[in-house]
């Protein structure tokens, strides 16, 4: 690992603005700064925390917005809650899969994109609701939802 | 109570009243623009970026402020425009052309663009010719807003706002005229009972708290609202945080706590950041922290995340994520108000709940009370106070946040309000209070429900945290049940077996009924699983998690049959089953 993720990782867990400071705060805070958990961060928490790192992966595992291998340029998240999927979610969801050739949830083959399911993104007056790099649109149909991920893949920095 | 001869809020209120007169009389017009969450989904960002480069292309000074939901989520983009000493005209779906020409037009040249206008708000009564009132669209004729009073009017972000509009005069109130006791009293007296689901009076759980002499207690703001469907919790924190903000100090006041939390899930940045904003607005002015407003009460706020797991909303769940660990319920008793977060005696309310009390105790409980629905105490009826906040989504032709009395039927909610299902469809039926509430034919009867909590419990529906997703008849009931129950096994968090098993179990089954390889045993055995959860689950997840399948079969038992004995389709669903599954270990 970089010395600058390193670093990031010191920051997130050690310089917390919050008064209550504890291992999901801790978890969240490097989730923010570097997008997934590594066991470096996973070791900082708990020399932070003064807790075992089986108490720390006890909590990241708990919570499935952690992940643990270095993040994607492209985040697609698809809804798949009742409102959204009464408008329509699963056609959106397919079309999703499609446009980033997956059959489930996960990380593009290249390595390029991930796709996530999420319970509900909040937007539900809109559905069905996706989110690119974190970027809420609503009222998604398939066919806009293709050309959003295939925009947004032509679009992406190249590592 | 330290005697004062005049409280350091009059100097506050006259600050904020400046800053708001400016803003509104002064020689600048004001631009708000939605940019909550239904805002941004629609592209509020992208008007509010092509605002600000058009105002700086066009030279046009102008302020402009973001602000959360108006509640017509449907029209959103919103951009409201108002012109000195005006009064605001709102535009509906704005696309980032359209704004450019309203900067142009309205803003700079004085001309309202009439055909995009859907309305207009406030002084003078009478608008610019040829929009109306919008007071009169059927979305916000029938309202009542107490808790939303402010949502969409003000910038959430600036605390100034919140105090000129009427904000902290309740606090004010409380700690210069009231004994906590009497504060206790007031909520007491309005009713008022909680909006996280289960309906309990909010007096009677903070008198529990009041009670105990710990010097250390807390007050706990459930934000966590993971039920989909449901948006006014971060509604409401993400277009009026300080209500929220004032009604847990007040809530610390009455109870004699010195610390709260508002709990909130991660990643949701429009009521994250703007309840951080006014908390931090709060210090600075001397509303939190020590000694408020020179007095001998001290309380201190922040804001709690935590990640992805609906079960965290469960009062115990919370506590374990406010101390940083997996979010699984803990065995009750100890109760919370004796032993909560950080073991420490805590009382826990939903968002709603809070965002009420300021107005409870600065119009005085009895004005709560006298709105709502009576008691009727032969029908197991407790009396519903205050007002309802319900999201509604779906089929329905205007989606959005409303607040209206409670004792309102359905039927004018969905059809008088939210002017009822589009494109000539029927209502088949409605999916209320969560995942857990599951549904509710729309029949003419349930229909005619009035907005009670105690009425919709006697009809096998939730009304709880007040989502309402609506379904029209091309809705296959098989398949949202297989979702709804998709959610529960998504969301349970493992601890005990019945609903970790139970839930597993009943969505196999769920989607080989979906297959039409259901077989007759299927209906024993979900039943069977059911009462198992029922029995032997440890908090209302599981306890209820069996409501979508006996709620869908009280109510569309037909379309299960159909399914298993003539193996036949009754609605337009996708062939292909989609239901991610998890287990949290
Ligand atoms: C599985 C589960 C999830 C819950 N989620 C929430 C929630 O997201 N928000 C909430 O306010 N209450 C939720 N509750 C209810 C809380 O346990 C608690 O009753 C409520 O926050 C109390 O607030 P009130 O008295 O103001 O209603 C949940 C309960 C269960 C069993
Ligand atoms: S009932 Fe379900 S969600 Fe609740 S504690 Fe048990 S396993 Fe967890
Ligand atoms: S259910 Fe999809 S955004 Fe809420
Ligand atoms: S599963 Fe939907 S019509 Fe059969």
């Amino acid at each position: 690992m970089d010395d600058a993720t390193l670093q990031l990782i010191d920051r997130a867990v050690n310089d917390q603005l919050q008064s209550t400071v504890t291992v999901l705060s801790s978890l969240l805070a490097v989730e923010d700064a570097i997008g997934y958990i590594p066991t470096e961060a996973v070791d900082a928490v708990s020399v932070r925390m003064d807790v075992t790192v089986n108490d720390v992966w006890a909590v990241a595992t708990f919570y499935p917005n952690f992940r643990f291998d270095p993040p994607t340029d492209l985040r697609v998240e698809v809804c798949w809650g009742p409102s959204c999927h009464v408008m329509g979610a699963t056609a959106v969801i397919s079309a999703a899969q499609e446009a980033l050739g997956l059959s489930d949830e996960g990380d593009t083959p290249d390595g390029k994109a991930t796709l996530r399911y999420n319970t509900c993104l909040g937007a539900c007056a809109h559905a069905p609701v996706m989110a690119i790099n974190h970027h809420l649109a609503g009222r998604i149909t398939p066919d806009n939802a293709r050309s959003k991920i295939s925009q947004a893949l032509t679009s992406a920095p190249a590592h | 109570m330290t005697a004062q001869t005049e409280s350091p809020f009059t100097d506050i209120l006259g600050e904020a009243r400046r800053r708001w007169e400016n803003l509104t009389t002064g020689d600048r017009p004001w631009i708000r623009v939605g940019t909550g969450l239904a805002g941004e989904a629609a592209g509020g960002f992208e008007v509010l970026a092509a605002v600000n480069s058009a105002l700086e292309r066009q030279q046009v000074a102008a302020n402009v402020s973001e602000v959360g939901t108006l509640g017509l989520c449907f029209a959103e983009p919103l951009l409201d425009v108002q012109m000195p000493n005006g009064s605001r005209v709102f535009y509906s779906q704005v696309t980032p052309e359209l704004a450019e020409r309203i900067v142009r037009e309205h803003v700079a040249g004085g001309n309202p663009l009439v055909e995009h206008a859907i309305g207009y708000l406030g002084e003078p009564t009478q608008g610019p010719a040829g929009i109306s009132n919008l007071q009169d669209h059927p979305m916000m004729a029938l309202q009542q807003r107490i808790a939303l009073r402010n949502a969409g009017n003000i910038d959430p972000s600036d605390l100034y706002q919140y105090i000129a509009n009427g904000g902290y005069s309740a606090l004010n109130k409380a700690l210069t005229e009231m004994s906590p006791g009497d504060t206790l009293g007031e909520v007491r007296t309005s009713g008022l009972r909680g909006r996280g689901g289960a309906a309990f009076p909010a007096g009677v759980k903070w008198g529990f708290l009041a009670g105990n002499p710990d010097p250390n207690k807390y007050i706990l703001c459930n934000c966590e609202e993971g039920d989909p469907g449901a948006f006014n919790d971060r509604g409401i924190l993400e277009s009026d945080p300080a209500t929220v903000v004032e009604g847990i100090t007040i809530a610390g006041y009455a109870c004699n706590a010195n610390r709260g939390y508002i709990f909130i899930r991660h990643g949701h940045n429009q009521p994250i950041d703007r309840t951080r904003a006014v908390i931090q607005q709060a210090y600075d002015l001397g509303l939190l922290g020590q000694n408020i407003l020179g007095t001998d009460f001290s309380f201190d706020v922040e804001v709690a995340l935590t990640g992805d797991s609906y079960v965290s909303g469960e009062e115990t769940a919370l506590m374990e994520a406010i101390e940083g660990k997996r979010s699984m319920p803990r065995f009750r008793p100890p109760f919370p108000a004796q032993v909560g977060v950080f073991g420490k005696p805590s009382n826990i309310n939903n968002v709603k709940t809070l965002a009420y009390v300021p107005e409870i105790v600065a119009r005085g409980g009895d004005w709560f009370a006298s709105i709502g629905t009576p008691p009727d105490p032969d029908n197991r009826i407790n009396g519903s106070s205050g007002t309802a906040i319900l999201c509604l989504s779906g089929d329905i032709k205007y989606t959005g946040l409303i607040e209206v009395p409670l004792g309102m039927t359905l039927r004018q909610v969905l059809f008088d309000m939210a002017g009822g299902v589009p494109n000539g469809k029927s209502m088949k039926l409605l999916q209320t209070g969560g995942p857990l509430g599951g549904v509710l034919s729309a029949s003419d009867a349930n229909l005619d429900l009035v907005l009670d909590f105690d009425v919709f419990r006697a009809a096998g529906a939730i009304l709880g945290s007040g989502g309402i997703i609506v379904a029209d008849e091309d809705t296959c009931v098989v398949d949202l049940t297989r979702n709804l129950i998709a959610f529960c096994q998504y969301e349970s968090c493992g601890k005990c077996f019945p609903c970790r098993m139970g839930m597993s179990h009943l969505l196999e089954v769920l989607e080989r009924i979906s297959n039409l390889e259901g077989t007759e045993e299927d209906l024993a055995l979900m039943r069977n699983i059911g009462e198992n959860m029922q029995a032997g689950s440890l908090c209302g997840h599981g306890q209820l998690g069996f409501n979508p399948v006996s709620s869908a079969l009280r109510y569309f038992g037909h379309e299960f049959d159909a399914h298993i004995r003539e193996k036949r389709h009754t609605g337009d669903c996708p062939d292909q089953v989609f239901s991610p599954r998890l287990t949290r270990r």
